[in-house]
């Protein structure tokens, strides 16, 4: 082996930040999943009876699914058994107010610099905290709703919303979509609701932070947003969890939905806890979000940053229903260590004149794999298609994998799809010149990185690109000597 | 300012550099030439601290401290500069914002205030001019789409804000036509004087029609086997390089210093 191959192994070690378990007096249900555990959770949040019957619909079908396994990842088969599928902080009356969240919670988002007391907070953000199962504080709900703005948590909008609900839950993924959004489907506990009425601009960001604290517990959020006509809404999740040995589930399901003429973007920065620098513990992280442009003119953008999770398998997507409508998909994924990330998009165009633009990053150091999948799919009535797709991969080290696996499915004479693809590996030679001009290896690294990443970063909300970047020279940390 | 004991370099498994001496003293430019294969890149680089260039004897003293001892970006801080001979591409990386995250971390090692982004631009717009830097080139990606003109010249500007005390030019001449070359030397010329001394290593004598150099040493089968004034480029250019080779005939080891001034090579 080389001395430069040698020089960029020591990129091996890195730390998580975010590893610390908080002590809270939690409420936990045991071990374990079954029609009663489905209904313990709904009776546990007082649903009505339509959405328990949902919730089985899908644990019944869950039933008779099986996992998929044409993902290009490994690893241990999940016991469904062994999982906690309820734990909330303990409450001793109903919230009045911010200032009656449990202090240990409030503290935890502190020191995750997530705050959740508005006066503290970034000027123009407002957040829904979400701990274990449930949403524990919502910032800024009474200002936006001046505006008609609906923000709160999952299990507050299906009491005083239950109308735009029932009318929005599983229509852009239903419960039938796969294993895991039919898990999700019987056993999610809370999440984020987003409303956006005709014609308004949502006047800050709003976003959603998760929090998974204890232990063998899984976490099942749901988030769903409805942008109505001609609105516009930017919203941002962000998450992250304690270092354990064991492997912790996540499975998640965002839909969204956007009508004629609104917009949606969507910004990921996913810094769950990605496993030690052996490949123990670390999160799998099996989500699905989709978007649908159900509207004439209407847009989605999909942001993400993948930094974390032990396992990554997810793929934004866009369903192009309305005619002139546009998806997008920008995309960072990281693998350090053994990580494993399966990611990337679908745009699927229906309506006439859709446009589709995907740009992936994928960056592996390491032992770490990195796949990109993505299908373009015009069908046969969507004429003047038009899709772009962009994927590049930077291997950092000569152990790590990128793999590249896109899907064009054309059904249209008049569509117009472009891809390009590159892989390219950091030079020795990009770190030397880095640091003949004095710059330390590892900001040679981040500055090279960053780079690579231009395009992605400059789709965030300028409050997160710089977390963002801040995160990814983190997550990097140690890649090399 | 800089004195090189013996100086043995490995690279690839081989033995290239076997045995250099050589001694720089501030205000001094030294030009080292010799045939492909010498060992003149070689010697840039070991002393930049290239990872794949493995010093196994000898010694560096970089005003008077160990230069081997120190990573190559603390070589850097401390005010050793190479001019690439074959500059590298950084995709996405704004050539301004490099240069100026470069500058930073030297002044930040110096104890110096880091410059804000208005005071870098100022700086820049007064270093530019000379060498025909225009806004393109700062806005543009490091080295990306340079041509191979622009990317020498950026190396030279490069040099020029970072005020190195030793600046090492590896071939810059190499694949410049005329008037870059004269741009080139115009930079290092205007940065010549008695804190700083230059080690340019060419393989014609032509970039030193424009560089004058104090010293010339040539190097042959990783040796320093002749040193001399400007006139002995001069030579070398009338002979070619096979007129060293025969001259020094087999056995001699050690090169005889024709510059009775001189005190290079030390150890001779």
């Amino acid at each position: 082996m080389s001395t430069s191959t040698e020089t960029i192994e020591q990129l091996a070690t890195r730390e998580y930040k975010y590893g610390f378990v908080t002590e809270v007096d939690a409420e936990t249900i045991p071990k374990g999943l079954s029609e009663d555990v489905v209904r313990i959770i709904s009776a546990k949040k007082g649903e009505p009876e339509w959405l328990l019957e949902w919730r089985l619909k899908a644990y019944r079908l869950w039933l008779t699914m099986k996992e998929p396994t044409w993902q290009n990842v490994k690893f241990e088969p999940i016991n469904y058994q062994d999982i906690v599928y309820y734990s909330a902080p303990k409450k001793k009356k109903v919230l009045n107010s911010l200032d009656e969240v449990d202090p240990e919670v409030r503290a935890t988002f502190d020191k995750l610099g997530i705050p959740i007391e508005e006066q503290k907070l970034f000027a123009g953000v407002a957040v829904d905290a979400v701990f274990d199962s449930v949403s524990v504080a919502t910032t800024f709900r009474a200002t936006l709703a001046k505006q008609g703005i609906i923000f709160m948590s999952f299990s507050d909008a299906v009491r005083e919303h239950p109308e735009l609900v029932r009318k929005y839950l599983g229509s852009v993924v239903p419960h039938t979509d796969n294993f895991f959004a039919a898990l999700n489907s019987a056993v999610f506990s809370d999440g984020s609701f987003v409303y956006i009425p005709k014609g308004v601009r949502c006047p800050m960001e709003l976003s959603t932070y998760f929090r998974i604290n204890a232990k063998d517990t899984g976490q099942f959020e749901r988030t769903l947003i409805i942008a109505d006509e001609g609105s516009f809404v930017s919203y941002l999740e962000g998450c992250t969890a304690p270092m354990r040995d064991e492997n912790q589930l996540h499975a998640a399901v965002v839909e969204l939905v956007a009508h004629d003429d609104a917009t949606i973007k969507y910004s990921t920065i996913q810094n769950w806890y990605p496993g030690d620098k052996d490949g123990k513990g670390g999160i799998y992280n099996f989500v699905t979000k989709r978007g649908l442009c159900e509207g004439r003119g209407s847009k989605i953008t999909w942001t993400q940053v993948e930094t974390g999770s032990a396992i990554t398998w997810k793929y934004p997507s866009c369903i192009l229903k309305g005619d002139h409508s546009i998806g997008e998909f920008y995309s960072v994924a990281t693998t350090n260590n053994w990580q494993q990330a399966d990611t990337g998009t679908k745009m699927i165009h229906v309506g006439r004149n859709t446009r589709s633009t995907i740009v992936s990053k994928g960056i592996s150091a390491g032992h770490g794999q990195n796949t990109y999948r993505g299908q373009v799919r015009i069908g046969k009535n969507a004429t003047n298609g038009r899709n772009y797709s962009q994927c590049d991969s930077l291997l950092i080290g000569d152990k790590c994998g990128a793999h590249t696996f896109p899907y064009l499915d054309i059904r249209n004479s008049t569509a117009r799809v472009e891809h390009e693809a590159s892989t390219s590996k950091i030079g020795e030679d990009q770190i030397f010149y880095c640091r003949q001009r004095g710059l330390t290896a590892e900001d040679a690294v981040n500055m090279i990185v960053s780079g690579f990443c231009k395009e992605v970063f400059r789709e965030l909300p300028m409050e997160f690109a710089v977390e963002a970047q801040k995160l990814l020279s983190v997550s990097l940390e140690g890649s090399v000597g | 300012m800089l004195d090189i004991r013996n100086l043995h370099v490995r690279a690839e498994n081989k033995e290239i550099l076997k045995g250099i001496d050589l001694r720089v003293n501030a205000g001094e430019v030294h030009a080292i030439m010799g045939p492909n294969g010498s060992g003149k890149s070689t010697l840039a680089r070991a002393l930049s601290g290239h990872p794949e260039y493995h010093v196994t004897g000898g010694e560096v003293l970089f005003e008077g401290r160990d230069l081997l001892e120190m990573d190559p970006d603390e070589r850097a801080r401390e005010g050793v500069f190479m001019a690439f001979q074959y500059p590298v591409e950084i995709a996405g990386v704004n050539n301004a914002y490099f240069l100026k995250a470069a500058l930073n971390a030297k002044r930040k090692h110096h104890g110096e205030p880091e410059l804000d982004a208005m005071e870098f631009m100022a700086l820049i717009k007064s270093k530019s001019s000379l060498l025909d830097i225009d806004q393109s080139m700062l806005s543009r990606a490091v080295n990306e789409g340079f041509s191979g003109g622009e990317k020498k010249r950026n190396e030279i500007f490069q040099m020029a804000l970072l005020e190195p005390k030793l600046a090492i030019l590896d071939e810059t001449d190499s694949g410049l036509d005329i008037d870059a070359l004269k741009l080139v030397a115009t930079g290092v010329n205007a940065m010549r004087g008695p804190d700083r001394a230059f080690i340019v290593v060419t393989h014609y004598q032509r970039l030193l029609d424009y560089i004058v150099p104090d010293y010339v040493h040539v190097l042959s089968g990783g040796r320093i086997v002749r040193s001399g004034g400007k006139e002995l480029a001069l030579e070398l250019e009338k002979k070619g390089y096979g007129w060293i080779d025969a001259s020094t005939g087999p056995g001699s080891s050690r090169a005889e210093s024709t510059d009775a001034t001189g005190a290079q090579p030390v150890g001779a």
